[in-house]
């Protein structure tokens, strides 16, 4: 909402510092989003009468003008214009004079002659045809304005305003107005309000009153709680006068004709939206406020035809809907230049109505804006009556006698109980009760025997609370003291599924990586990229039913394909290497449930920073955070994004898969251009949450000295490292301490696709120094269950 | 025999005193107090002397000796300390040439200033408490005194999956959760993030992070909830943030209001990261809405409450002089490592 300044003092009589305005509303609760000082950019730009107009020596379509500025010696200045004549008034840019969009207009030569400025077109001047519909586009701006050689420019085209743009939050549509804003310009400053009582001197018309023209019928009076209609007759259609489109542009809505200023006029300053039929195409003399009939269509202003439905309300004649209730009016009894007589309308609408009806036509209109959000009912008669005292004022038609008001039921009136003590504790203050008590009253808010009674255009105060609100914002919010709560003690802290997860971030950036946050939402395509199968279940997601684009339109099942555009991203600008993990949510739909699983997935990538077996240790390091300890790696050839053969799910010794990793997959990588391997971990992170881990207790340390043997074998290659050290493991028994393999050669004497794998083993006891007997006997219980397991022997 | 012990003593010291390194150290051991050494010789032909020579030279041999040994202890104590000296000398480093790095990486910075926000609230005893993104109609709107076809439902451009189901646009949704799960006292926080349909530029994101604060208990007031902000303002901007509160308007709180804090670049002067104002709005913030109290079950003529909240990117964005927001999800390495 723009507020002209100049017409703010229609109703506060006191000038303001732009500034200081700003900053006192805003602090009152209407707050201001900047102000604009209109024709501020104009300077040294004056009034000039043509006294002579001759051509230029030098130049065919060059004239040279000697002009009257108001100063003692007429100025020389050269234009190009063509619709100069003598004896005419125009804008005279003088030397060192600005114009809108910083021009810079200096005395110079114009062909060898003398230009001491500039004569300005209205557009020059940052002006339209809508401004000032007499102006000739092409050329110099002729003023037919009542002032002489050197008035400056901008008192005569009214371009002194400051247009103050306020954002009205929704629960203050009275504010969506001058007179709304002006009141609250007084109860801010402290100063007097003065409202205005329009006075309209309506008389019959031809022997009529309007109950000879029309009459009104309101079918559904929920919905238009209250219709009110004056005639005008002998319409003149014409432009405004200059201070009405002044004001209308200053509030940033373009002037068209005096009927349609009017009603733009009128909702500015009122708050209340009006609307002008052309009297003549209103079939039957009848206005009805009905439901749409089903089917029904309407071509509204602007010139689209609507399909129209039984819920939306419509204002009718006698035979066809001529607006849509609230939204948009018909062309079918639009104002035109040959309009004669028309019917003012100031009807009160139901919000949700006009708002539900706006949404399913798809047309948001200025008015449809106000009435979503609920007017004051009260507001229809002074509205139409300041309509045609406007009429009257700018002699644009005779007002006929008589209104036509249907308002079967007042709003209900709000009664709140006023309790200062209560509203003092809530608030934690102690504004006096005068000080309540003279808000109030400058708030229009009666206080009668510790009741309150809101005025009708404040539907917003309903209770304590709100009244507490009214109170604190002109009192000043910046009173209130700042206390801490009492409060009693409570066991707080992160939860262990908070704290988890500050340990998982603490890890993985301890390890080297770097945390990224990506959208939760992705595009379709994201599951191609992944080679994703066109069956896969990780495809069906949380689908968004309006979303910006393609690329968000679906709730990620996995944030794989996120995190390796990132990778993507850093390998495009040249980052050598990049390890990356982000704790993401995946939206996993739940078969007859409204609602999707969101469970936190961890995915771990890395180019340039180690190899499988790196992702490996950062796997297990991540198991281990949560408890498990011991893992097992089991390869997994079926998932489409990984390289088949380097790829393992990890698993706890309960055999629970917690964890995928591996190389990705080269087709996967070409997708995204990676020329070089990429490994990738992705952590059921919301399963690992859920691991109770194991109490721990203390093992007493071991008295007796370890005993160490090495174990070479040569086995086949497909034979895994992971096999032999689990038979080992389940052969060694429980002298076995512990087994790690220390080397793997492969030498073309052992043979094709054989390997040979060494072991360390530690064999401890803890009750006695175990000799070299002991130790032969677990060794042969283990060479011969590999023998016969896997049909391998000690290398020789 | 006198002199010759003598001018042995007097060869034995002056040799000590001169030798610079273990090997010569180790000849001199063993030329004049090893077995076959000068001095013993002297003293095994000591038997060929008389009775009155022998206590006397004796004596005599006995000091030589004790001499060329504390002579030589000196040269020894001497000997270490060069060969100290020259194998420091030997190890000298350059310590201007780069250091050998251990990768580190880092949060990033909506999760560094997120948690420094809760660890600044969990001190003042609040919770964390989480809810759900893909959220219902009713936890986002209605049960937030945002009835169906409310004007305010428009301020915040929704994504819906289904009529009644969508993205949550504000972290608020999980204050009406938290109050239908617990009876008051109520602490929490509630960081998140939520989804509003605009378009991607320097300063809009269709997906952003919030965070919520709840206290609900008998006798909280609107000065508490100045207190409890400006303690978390000083707390995360400063020592010397002061705040600031004007009235504005949201469904579920009522008084509510927007909340600036003193800029901590220019503290308050005007600067170009306050835009001149001296002022940063960082939250939104009021006294919960009595009809949402009484929605989640909380009776408002017993309980009162506040309720705040503000955006996670903008406090990270002012904070560390960030002016495009895209740069946050772009995720390069180069950016996330200055955090």
């Amino acid at each position: 909402m723009k507020l002209s300044m100049n017409w703010l003092k229609d109703y506060v009589d006191r000038s303001f510092d732009p500034k200081e305005f700003s900053d006192k509303m805003t602090l009152t609760g209407s707050k201001v989003e900047g102000f604009e000082k209109l024709g501020e950019e104009i300077k040294n730009v004056v009034v000039g009468k043509l006294l002579s107009v001759e051509p230029h020596p030098d130049s065919d379509h060059l004239l040279i003008c000697m002009v009257d500025v108001g100063k003692e010696e007429p100025v020389q200045i050269v234009t190009g214009a063509q619709n100069v004549k003598p004896g005419e008034l125009v804008p005279a840019a003088l030397d060192d004079s600005f114009l809108p969009g910083g021009v810079h207009i200096k005395a110079g030569k114009l062909r060898g002659v003398a230009s001491n400025g500039m004569l300005c077109s209205l557009s020059e001047l940052g002006l339209t045809l809508n401004d000032f519909p007499y102006a000739d586009e092409n050329g110099i701006f002729l003023l037919k304005e009542d002032c002489k050689p050197g008035d400056d420019i901008k008192d005569v085209l009214c371009l002194n305003d400051v247009a103050v743009e306020f954002e009205i939050t929704s629960n203050r549509p009275d504010c969506l107005s001058i007179i709304g804003l002006a009141r609250e310009t007084a109860a801010s400053f402290a100063v007097p309000l003065n409202l205005h009582t329009p006075v309209v001197n309506d008389g019959l018309y031809n022997g009529k009153t309007i109950n000879d023209y029309i009459s009104v019928t309101v079918e559904d009076s929920k919905l238009c709680p209250r219709y009110t209609a004056r005639v005008v007759e002998d319409i003149k259609i014409e432009p405004s006068p200059k201070w009405l489109r002044a004001r209308l542009r200053a509030c940033g809505v373009r002037p068209i004709n005096n009927i349609v200023d009017i009603t733009n006029y009128v909702c500015l300053e009122y708050g209340q939206p009006m609307h002008a039929f052309d009297y003549n195409y209103l079939k039957g003399g009848k206005i009805v406020v009905r439901h749409a009939a089903s089917g029904e269509k309407i071509t509204t202003l602007d010139g689209v035809e609507r399909n129209l439905n039984e819920n939306m309300l419509v204002i009718a004649d006698a035979e066809r809907a001529v607006a849509v209730a609230g939204v948009m009016g018909g062309e079918n009894s639009e104002i035109i230049p040959e309009t004669k007589t028309i019917v003012f309308e100031s009807a009160n609408f139901n919000g949700p109505s006009v708002r539900i009806t706006a949404r399913d036509l798809g047309l948001r209109t200025e008015a449809s804006g106000r009435y979503e959000k609920g007017l004051d009912r009260e507001n229809t008669l002074p509205a139409v009556e300041r309509a045609c005292e406007l009429i009257e004022l700018l002699g644009a038609g005779k007002v006929v006698k008589g209104i036509i008001d249907v308002y079967p039921e007042k709003a209900p009136q709000n009664v709140i109980d006023f309790d200062p003590v209560k509203i003092n504790e809530f608030l934690g203050t102690d504004v006096p009760l005068e000080s309540m008590l003279d808000t109030f009253r400058r708030l229009e808010i009666k206080c009668e025997n510790g009741k309150l009674y809101p005025p009708s255009y404040r539907a917003d105060l309903e209770g304590m609370h709100d009244i507490a609100e009214e109170v604190i914002r002109i009192y000043g919010y910046d009173k209130i003291p700042s206390t801490m709560f009492s409060a009693q003690v409570s066991i707080s802290g992160r939860t262990d599924r908070q704290q988890k997860i500050v340990s998982l971030n603490n890890l993985l950036t301890q390890s080297g990586f770097y945390e990224v946050q990506t959208y939760s939402f992705i595009s379709p395509k994201y599951y191609d990229n992944i080679s994703l199968a066109p069956d896969a279940p990780e495809r069906d997601s949380v689908v968004i039913s309006n979303p910006l684009g393609e690329d968000t339109s679906i709730m990620r099942t996995t944030a794989l394909p996120s995190v390796l555009e990132v990778l993507s991203l850093n390998l495009r600008h040249r980052n050598k290497k990049c390890s990356i993990y982000e704790n993401a949510k995946v939206y996993i739909k739940k078969p007859g449930e409204e609602l999707p699983d969101e469970r936190l997935s961890t995915v771990l990538a890395f180019y340039g920073n180690g190899d499988f077996y790196n992702m490996k240790g950062y796997a297990e390091q991540v198991l281990s955070l949560f408890g498990i300890e011991k893992t097992q790696a089991v390869s997994k050839t079926d998932l489409p994004y990984f390289h088949p053969g380097r790829c393992a799910s990890l698993e706890g010794s309960d055999g629970v898969s917690y964890a995928v990793f591996g190389e990705l997959h080269p087709t996967v990588a070409k997708k995204y251009d990676f020329d070089l391997p990429v490994y990738v971990c992705i952590c059921d992170t919301e399963k690992l949450l859920g691991v109770v881990a194991e109490e721990k207790h203390y093992v007493p340390l071991p008295k007796f000295p370890a005993i160490e043997r090495d174990l070479a074998f040569v086995c086949d290659e497909s034979l895994s490292s992971g096999d032999i050290k689990n038979a080992i493991v389940k052969y060694g028994g429980k002298l076995l301490e512990s087994v790690e393999i220390f080397d793997i050669y492969r030498d073309a004497k052992l043979g094709e696709n054989k390997k040979s794998m060494a072991y360390s083993l530690m064999l401890r006891s803890p009750e006695k120094t175990l000799d070299d007997s002991d130790c032969d006997k677990i060794m042969y219980k283990i060479l011969s269950g590999l023998e016969r397991d896997f049909g391998i022997t000690l290398r020789s | 025999m006198k002199e010759k012990l003598e001018a042995l003593k007097q060869k034995a010291l002056d040799d000590l005193a001169k030798v610079s390194d273990a090997a010569a150290l180790e000849q001199m051991r063993v030329a004049y107090l090893g077995k076959k050494s000068e001095l013993a010789a002297i003293l095994k032909g000591m038997a060929s002397l008389t009775a009155e020579e022998r206590p006397i030279i004796g004596q005599l041999g006995n000091s030589v000796r004790t001499a060329i040994e504390e002579a030589f202890e000196v040269a020894k104590k001497h000997v270490v300390e060069l060969e100290t000296a020259k194998k420091i000398n030997a190890e000298r480093l350059d310590v201007t040439l780069p250091s050998k790095k251990t990768d580190k990486g880092n949060l990033h910075p909506l999760t560094k200033v997120q948690s420094e926000l809760e660890n600044i609230v969990l001190g003042m005893g609040f919770s964390i408490a989480e809810g759900p993104e893909v959220e219902t109609d009713y936890y986002n709107f209605t049960a937030l005194n945002t009835p169906e076809f409310h004007p305010a439902r428009d301020v915040q451009d929704t994504f819906y999956i289904t009529d009644k189901v969508l993205l949550r646009s504000q972290t608020s949704t999980v204050q009406v959760h938290v109050m239908e799960n617990n009876k008051p006292p109520i602490r929490i926080i509630s960081p998140g993030r939520v989804y509003r349909s605009d378009a991607v530029d320097a300063t809009h994101s269709p997906m952003f992070h919030q965070c919520e604060g709840l206290v609900i208990d008998k006798n909280i007031t609107m000065a508490d909830l100045k207190g409890t902000l400006e303690t978390f303002a000083k707390a995360m901007f400063g020592d010397k943030t002061k705040i600031r509160f004007r009235p504005h308007h949201f469904p579920f709180t009522e008084p509510s209001c927007e909340v600036d804090v003193s800029c901590f670049v220019c503290g308050g002067k005007g600067c170009s990261v306050c835009k001149g104002e001296g002022w940063i709005e960082i939250l939104g913030a009021g006294m919960v809405h009595p009809n949402v109290l009484r929605m989640s079950g909380i009776d408002p003529d017993v309980y009162s409450g506040f309720a705040f909240g503000m955006g996670i990117e903008r406090i990270v964005m002012t904070k560390y002089g960030i002016s495009d927001m895209r740069l946050l999800y772009e995720n390069d390495t180069r950016f996330l490592s200055q955090f």
